[in-house]
């Protein structure tokens, strides 16, 4: 559904987007990672026809962006980074102008309003003005306007950006619902809402493609990733940490922590998530007798390998 | 309707709507009424003519008025957008940039009629004084029109430049200035004594001055009509050229 092919953008002698290649077919959603600046929004206003490329192209359900623009914005909805509307417009009257744009008018345009106010929770505010609107509000009526010609490939920049914690869920929410159909790219800083809404996740750095990859994937590249960890009590911690290390697939063990209470990691030899190193440690803790409050194994923390792939200096202290 | 005349539509009448929704608008045609009557009747001397003529007290001030008010109407064209990210929203929507240039100057065009169309007691006070000439009463009204656009396509030219309004108003009084003076004396003094008289004659061919006076004296040539169509095309030619650098072309 969406191509994208070598795309580079350059400012100047800068080079914002340096090669971004990916697909994403119906069905997909989505996730759109990397620090500030990496180029995530350039390469959104690119696929969106808003900036053309210096080099490569963007195909958007077969339409080249560059030389059939109309036909491909057709097939999109897009939520600009910084939500904007005009202020000087009721909420109703910006959906509606929205509406008119994308050639809905007469009953098709009513329906439309109707749908996209009730998925954007804006039924009680079309009538205000959008200056008057808090943030949240404002949010949800540019990304109301994105929904409202229900469009094939939705490309939101960073959808759930000052919205509160309720706000957030529900946008997740409506985005893992659409995302069935439809083909959804979205931008964040927010890992958790990767885990929590994409099937894919792409991580971008100085304009570079670092790691792309289900969730899951990119969590077992984490260093933490299959590792068990164990909390005991009552116990020396050295006593633990000889035990464990006697452990067949156990690789390093590290503890800290006095009698009352010992945390220990245990990586495994060879990193596979598996329950077979977990089960060798609950064997231990048994034969010991140790008593325990805590045994589990890592799946990997996005965070760390956010960390670790987009900044190799310092990762490693991090770790 | 097709396609490219319907965004035209949606987004002019956008536009129109937004200066009927603030104060602008009220302000903007209250105040060109008062300097219009200001200018007419103090400045003008409309009754000591004892003529019943539009062309000197009232067209003659068009130029000078438009200097300022036009930029104020039009400053806000994509300065705004730019300021605000609504330009991003609009120029990712199904159309072709040239349908929002259009369709925003043509919204912007059609407020100064509006606010010139309100001028018209001057036209039923010098109508029950006298008898005017209602050709040349009509080819004033369309020198006035047309004026008004030529330097509102240099207003949106300018304010594509720029995020800031208050630049986008300075800079297209400045280019304003520059093109109504090109043709006036001080100017064309300055340039007789060693130019050709042929580059002279090119400069001046460049001022509104002149191609609005042919107006006020009733005079609707077709030269004159293909000056301001080539100066509205022009400016917003250019503002497509400026827009495709603010999307990073």
């Amino acid at each position: 559904m969406i191509t994208v092919e070598n795309l580079v953008k350059e400012f100047g002698s800068k080079r914002a987007v340096n090669g971004v290649s990916f697909t994403v077919q119906r069905g997909e959603v989505l996730g759109f990672l990397g620090p500030n600046g990496a180029g995530k929004s350039t390469t959104m206003r690119m696929i969106t026809g808003y900036m053309p490329p210096t080099a490569g192209r963007v195909l958007v359900g077969g339409h080249d962006v560059a030389e059939k623009p109309i036909a491909a914005k057709r097939l999109l909805g897009y939520l600009p980074e910084s939500a904007p509307s005009y202020p000087d417009m009721t909420v109703h009257g910006f959906l509606s102008w929205a509406a008119e744009m994308r050639g809905l008018t007469g009953a098709a345009r009513v329906d439309a309003i109707r749908r996209v106010s009730t998925l954007c929770f804006l039924d009680n505010v079309l009538q205000q003005s959008v200056d008057t609107l808090s943030k949240g509000y404002r949010h949800r009526t540019c990304l109301a306007q994105a929904l409202i010609h229900d469009p094939d490939v939705l490309v939101l920049d960073e959808p759930t950006d000052g919205l509160d914690p309720n706000q957030k869920h529900e946008v997740r929410q409506l985005i893992k619902n659409m995302g069935r159909n439809k083909v959804i790219i979205f931008s964040t800083h927010i890992l958790e809402e990767v885990e929590a809404c994409c099937s894919r996740a792409i991580i971008i750095d100085r304009g570079q493609i670092v790691a792309n990859g289900t969730p899951s994937e990119l969590k077992a590249r984490s260093e933490l990733s299959g590792t068990v960890t164990l909390r005991v009590h009552g116990v020396a911690a050295e006593t633990v940490r000889g035990k464990l290390a006697n452990v067949a697939a156990a690789g390093k063990v590290t503890v800290d922590g006095d009698t009352a209470y010992v945390n220990a990691r245990v990586f495994p030899r060879n990193r596979a998530i598996s329950g077979e190193l977990a089960n060798a440690i609950a064997r231990v803790v048994a034969q010991e007798g140790w008593s325990f409050d805590e045994l589990h194994t890592e799946e990997g923390r996005l965070d760390d390998v956010f960390r670790s792939i987009t900044m190799p200096d310092t990762a490693k202290s991090g770790a | 309707m097709n396609d490219s005349l319907r965004h035209v539509w949606t987004i002019a009448k956008r536009e129109l709507g937004g200066y009927f929704n603030s104060p602008v608008a009220y302000v903007f045609i209250v105040i060109f009424l008062l300097l219009n009557g200001f200018f007419t009747f103090m400045l003008g001397y409309y009754f000591e003519r004892g003529q019943a003529s539009l062309a000197e007290p009232f067209f003659s001030w068009h130029p000078w008025l438009y200097l300022f008010l036009v930029p104020a109407v039009g400053m806000r064209l994509w300065a705004e957008e730019r300021r605000s990210g609504t330009l991003e929203l609009l120029l990712t929507m199904p159309i072709e940039p040239w349908q929002a240039i259009v369709a925003k100057f043509l919204a912007s065009w059609i407020f100064l009629g509006i606010a010139l169309a309100l001028t018209f007691p001057v036209v039923i006070t010098t109508a029950y004084l006298g008898d005017p000439d209602v050709g040349t009463v009509f080819s004033g009204y369309l020198g006035s029109f047309l004026l008004a656009g030529a330097y509102l396509g240099v207003t949106e030219m300018m304010s594509a430049l720029t995020r800031n309004q208050i630049i986008a108003f300075i800079i297209s009084v400045v280019a304003g200035s520059f093109i109504i003076h090109c043709g006036r004396e001080p100017v064309t003094n300055l340039m007789n004594g060693w130019a050709p008289e042929r580059l002279v004659d090119l400069v001046k061919s460049f001022s509104t001055w002149y191609h609005f006076l042919a107006f006020q004296r009733g005079v609707v040539d077709i030269r004159d009509l293909l000056y301001f169509g080539s100066v509205i095309g022009f400016s917003l030619f250019t503002t497509s050229v400026v827009l495709r650098g603010v999307r990073g072309a």
